[in-house]
């Protein structure tokens, strides 16, 4: 019964979610799109740090250049937005080629310190880019985003403005991005690259003995990862419409939060950013009236969390209970006697 | 031919010399023993036969192809298998996924065959029943006894044992030496360093010393432990 209950409530979770923009009201469209980002964000990190031992704090970079990619499509060469998208995805992901190139010659603190260093050159480079306003950044023109394909039938169905039916369009995207990343990354972490990932963050010298490439899985790792963070980054601004660099390479924004997020919720669990992003969302409405004390009180919670239950809580659930709703593991077959019942 | 040839091995860490010209040839499905001292190099000429050191001078040769400038991966590919001195096993694994990793990556073996295959290893080394037990859990002896049928998971032609019997007692050893035995009949060549010296002359063939990084000695395991300066060296017996 116990089995069957769980898949049934996600199940019911994801249609509600999904029908939200047309039994919900706007604003809370608009919360929880930001709210799916930073998920998908967060399962790009937690697949990086958590599962590929790369603790890359510079992932701000990838949003940025995604969402950078898509403002070029649409303003310098007149594309569709979700054409835009796709091609700000794949530019992240050919951008993160020269950077794995050179932070993977660093370790540890040093590969972190280096891909920060990498996403402020990022920064800096874009806000040379004149036609897309430099420094001060530029506005997506409303008018390509409100001709996106699927508009006047969202109006139709939902009956908002324009506007809205664009916030409905790019929170049904989010939704779609967090279902993709989750079974994405379960698929990629019961295959055999998953396998040896999961061997290589284990014991490296090991791995490596029985056959299996660190740096070759950890490539791929940091590839796929910048491609889903790039999209996420396009989707990110195509919804809130204007860029500038300090806002698209924001550290606190796309990353800091995540990480913070990830930790919070499970770090190296599948469920962890889940938890962590409802937890954050939580927090984030209950203290949202407080300014900067709201800053404060994340930072202690992280950093109690890192104290007192080092594998989050998810990873704190699974280590008390022993079941996992996500699991990982690859059961041995069963060996077929005739004793057995 | 020989399966697996170092010619004038040497490797040097700043001053220390941890291995200087070694030389010898493994025949296939030969076993040979290695022993000498502790600091002899012994560890060390595994990890530059495994690729995890690359040595100063000289080449190694797997089938007669040069495989000095290879990387353990590809070594592993191409049939050198090996034990840790120190297990090491994949901690949050299963046993299980332990021996799965190894025969998909290193074994290239597929994911139809892998898990039947994994699971004969698994009862081959007595694991079976701790098959989905968690491998950073497991007492000495399975720990030992993981490292060998990991190895063994990579379909090694050559495999590399790094004191595996050390700290098991008479029993335990007995069991391994059985299975070590085994794998030996199958057609397995085994380079096996080792200190518990019954062990390793139930199954090997030829000793060879080494001493200070180079090869004091090679040959039949009796003449080896009679020479004089085998027993002064390694035994610490003046002569």
């Amino acid at each position: 019964m116990r089995k069957m209950l769980l898949p049934v409530l996600l199940l019911l979770a994801v249609i509600l979610l999904a029908a939200l923009p047309v039994i919900g009201s706007r604003a809370l469209v608009q919360d929880l799109f930001m709210v799916l980002c930073l998920l998908v964000l967060a399962l790009n990190w937690n697949m990086l740090a958590g599962f590929a031992g790369l603790v890359s704090v510079g992932q701000q970079a990838f949003v940025g250049i995604g969402a950078y990619g898509m403002f070029a499509c649409v303003i310098l060469w007149g594309m569709d937005p979700l054409a835009g998208l796709l091609i700000g995805g794949l530019v992240a992901m050919a951008l993160s080629v020269p950077v794995a190139f050179f932070t993977f010659r660093l370790n540890g603190a040093y590969f972190a310190i280096g891909t920060w260093a990498v996403a402020d050159i990022a920064r800096l480079g874009i806000s040379q880019w004149k036609a897309l306003g430099g420094g001060t950044g530029t506005a997506l023109p409303k008018a390509a985003v409100q001709e996106m394909p699927g508009i006047e039938a969202i109006r139709a169905l939902i009956g908002g403005s324009k506007a809205a039916a664009v916030d409905a369009l790019t929170y049904w995207l989010a939704l779609a991005l967090v279902m993709a990343m989750l079974v994405a990354s379960w698929a990629f972490l019961r295959s055999r690259m998953g396998l040896g990932l999961q061997a290589v963050r284990d014991n490296p010298v090991a791995a490596r003995s029985v056959g299996v490439d660190p740096v070759r899985l950890k490539a791929l790792v940091f590839l796929l990862t910048a491609f889903g963070t790039g999209i996420c980054g396009g989707l990110l601004f195509i919804q809130i419409g204007r860029i500038s660099p300090d806002a698209a390479f924001s550290l606190l924004d796309w990353t800091a939060f995540v990480i913070f997020i990830v930790v919070i919720g499970g770090i190296g669990t599948l469920p962890g950013p889940v938890v962590g992003v409802l937890v954050f969302y939580g927090l984030q409405r209950l203290l949202a009236d407080y300014g900067t004390v709201y800053l404060i009180v994340l930072g202690l919670i992280g950093i109690a969390i890192m104290l007192f239950a080092r594998r989050g809580l998810w990873g704190g659930f699974i280590e008390r209970t022993g079941w996992d709703l996500l699991p990982l593991s690859h059961a041995a077959p069963r060996p077929i006697t005739p004793t057995d019942p | 031919m020989a399966i697996l040839s170092l010619r004038d091995v040497s490797k040097r860490f700043g001053a220390l010399t941890v291995a200087e010209a070694v030389s010898f040839d493994l025949a296939p499905g030969e076993a040979l023993g290695i022993i000498g001292p502790n600091g002899a190099g012994k560890s060390t000429l595994f990890n530059l036969i495994t690729g995890n050191l690359r040595p100063d001078k000289g080449s190694v040769s797997l089938d007669g192809r040069d495989i000095t400038a290879e990387t353990p991966m590809q070594r592993c590919a191409s049939g050198i298998g090996r034990s840790f001195q120190i297990p090491q096993p994949f901690g949050h694994l299963s046993v299980y996924e332990n021996l799965l990793v190894a025969a998909r990556f290193g074994g290239g073996i597929s994911a139809a065959e892998a898990p039947d295959y994994c699971m004969d290893l698994l009862r081959r080394t007595g694991l079976a029943a701790l098959a989905d037990r968690q491998a950073g859990g497991l007492p000495l002896l399975n720990r030992k006894r993981l490292e060998l049928a990991r190895a063994m998971a990579t379909r090694p032609r050559v495999i590399l044992l790094d004191e595996i019997a050390g700290g098991l007692t008479d029993a335990e050893c007995g069991e391994l030496v059985a299975t070590i035995r085994d794998i030996h009949a199958e057609g397995t060549a085994i380079l096996w360093i080792e200190h518990v010296l019954h062990a390793l002359t139930a199954v090997v063939t030829r000793l060879m010393v080494l001493n200070f990084g180079r090869v004091l000695m090679i040959g039949v395991p009796d003449q080896v432990m009679a020479a004089p300066e085998v027993r002064e060296i390694y035994l610490g017996i003046e002569a």
